[in-house]
């Protein structure tokens, strides 16, 4: 295992009692529940929940008994292989591309958008939205944003829609939307998960409410966590409670930012922009309502509407022998780990992925590779 | 991506927010935030848009983890590094 310079030896707790209490309680939690059967698995769907677990090394606070897993968290990583294809054959038919950095290595079918750098197109990195629609209004030239990123990130997408654009502008979605993902998980019998872990910022958006009827008919609890170490031990104790006492509801362990509404004008702005249609997840196939497209009211703004995109040239070839070993899409439904991978830190690196999951810093991959998944750190500081 | 940044709304401009963010000043929008904002309220801030405005009492438990992770040097710390890209946001917003 590489960990990086920051490795999760640097385990600090601002405060450590707290976070003693509430392993201890997770510990009596996991023994009471597993007794005579197989661990507990919970699955968390946030590549920054999967950081934070990494970075203070929390796993190796957990007993062996309970799995805390990464689901479909990233959204860089989902961003399917013909979504990359359409922003590549754009760039390689001239026009110019704005998008976030994570994208940029992202590999499609055969050439990723800093392929097309490479050959000449024009690819723009942008922190923002905002910085994209600039862009477009300092030019005459069309300026496509090849928008990526789940609800709360589809949110600012829909925010510089409304508040109009200039003409050459236009946005290319591979905005995603994670409740139909965790549907879809909670689908898969083998991935058994008992209990999911919410990720804090999108219910912001979508508040936690919306878990409910999910947690209902999967007779599976949702909790709301925060990113502070303390807050996801202590999100971990309240869903082995609801485990336990059977409560297949909606809890919310990050009051300080998620209500049960949610934001609603974040809400109205995203669907009066954006309508969740089926559509395929990297790795793992296509997911109802899993992605975020533009309506028919936005067309003129809708890059695939807007442009011819010719992405043939690009599926005809053959996938490379590396990428078929590639486990990403098994990684990203909880079903395999990085470790498991052949490739995982040999051929496939940060500077050189072969894989998704390596790509953007919300990746599993990359995030074991920088601070380790699994560290045996021999307990608690 | 999803980390978001607390920081301190020093001034309002329309749509516009000047916010301060563990010192350096940056420009976040105001169209999605579902409260009204005043100057000295804290708002979390995603991709160059405040999507909450933070409660009186949760501020400084909020910025805990923040002023941890502004201060991490690393740049091989991913969560850092998040951070940092947030605070990039808006740098070249400022008309």
């Amino acid at each position: 295992m590489s960990a990086g310079p920051s490795g999760a030896a640097e385990l600090r707790f601002r405060d450590p009692g707290r976070a003693r209490e509430l392993t201890a309680a997770i510990a009596r939690l996991v023994q009471s529940l597993s007794l005579g059967r197989a661990p507990v698995t919970l699955m968390h769907v946030c590549g920054t929940h999967e950081q934070a677990i990494a970075r203070f090394g929390l796993r190796a606070s957990l007993p062996p008994a309970l799995r805390v897993i990464m689901g479909p968290g990233c959204p860089v990583c989902v961003t399917d292989l013909c979504e990359v294809d359409e922003g590549v054959a754009l760039a390689l038919q001239g026009v110019r591309i704005a998008t976030y950095g994570d994208m940029l290595k992202l590999p499609g079918s055969s050439k990723s958008l800093a392929d097309a750098q490479a050959e000449g197109a024009r690819v723009d990195v942008v922190y923002s939205a905002t910085q994209a629609v600039e862009l477009a209004r300092a030019s005459e030239e069309p300026v496509v944003f090849f928008a990526s990123g789940f609800e709360t990130t589809a949110v600012a997408t829909a925010a510089i829609l409304l508040a109009k654009p200039p003409t050459n502008f236009s946005v290319l979605s591979a905005h995603k939307y994670v409740p139909p993902a965790m549907e879809a998980v909670a689908r898969l019998p083998e991935a058994r998960v008992e209990g999911f872990l919410a990720a804090g910022h999108a219910a912001v958006i979508t508040g936690y409410g919306l878990f409910e009827d999910f947690a209902r008919r999967h007779r599976t609890p949702v909790v709301v966590a925060g990113f502070e170490p303390l807050d996801i031990l202590a999100a971990l104790v309240k869903l082995l409670e609801m485990i336990r006492d059977r409560e297949f509801g909606a809890a919310n362990a990050y009051p300080r930012c998620v209500t049960r509404q949610g934001n609603r004008r974040a809400q109205e702005s995203l669907w009066r922009v954006f309508q969740a249609v089926d559509g395929p997840w990297r790795g793992i196939g296509v997911i109802p309502d899993g992605n975020l497209q533009l309506r028919e009211e936005w067309a003129a703004l809708d890059a695939r509407r807007r442009f011819s995109i010719n992405v043939s040239g690009l599926t005809q070839l053959a996938r490379s022998e590396l990428s078929r070993r590639c486990l990403c899409g098994k990684i990203m439904v909880g079903l395999a780990e990085p470790t498991d991978c052949p490739l995982f830190g040999r051929e496939c690196l940060p500077e050189s992925p072969v894989g998704a999951c390596m790509v953007s810093s919300e990746g599993t991959c990359k995030i074991w590779y920088q601070y380790g998944g699994r560290p045996d750190l021999g307990g608690m500081p | 991506m999803c980390l978001g940044i607390p920081g301190k709304v020093i001034g309002i401009d329309g749509m516009e927010a000047t916010v301060d963010f563990f010192g350096v000043r940056r420009q976040v929008r105001l169209d999605v935030v579902d409260e009204p904002v005043a100057i000295g309220d804290y708002v979390l801030n995603h991709v160059g848009f405040a999507i909450r405005r933070i409660p009186e009492s949760e501020v400084a438990e909020t910025l805990k983890l923040f002023e941890e992770l502004a201060a991490a040097g690393d740049d091989q710390d991913l969560l850092a590094a998040d951070l940092r890209a947030e605070l990039a946001v808006t740098q070249e917003s400022k008309k």
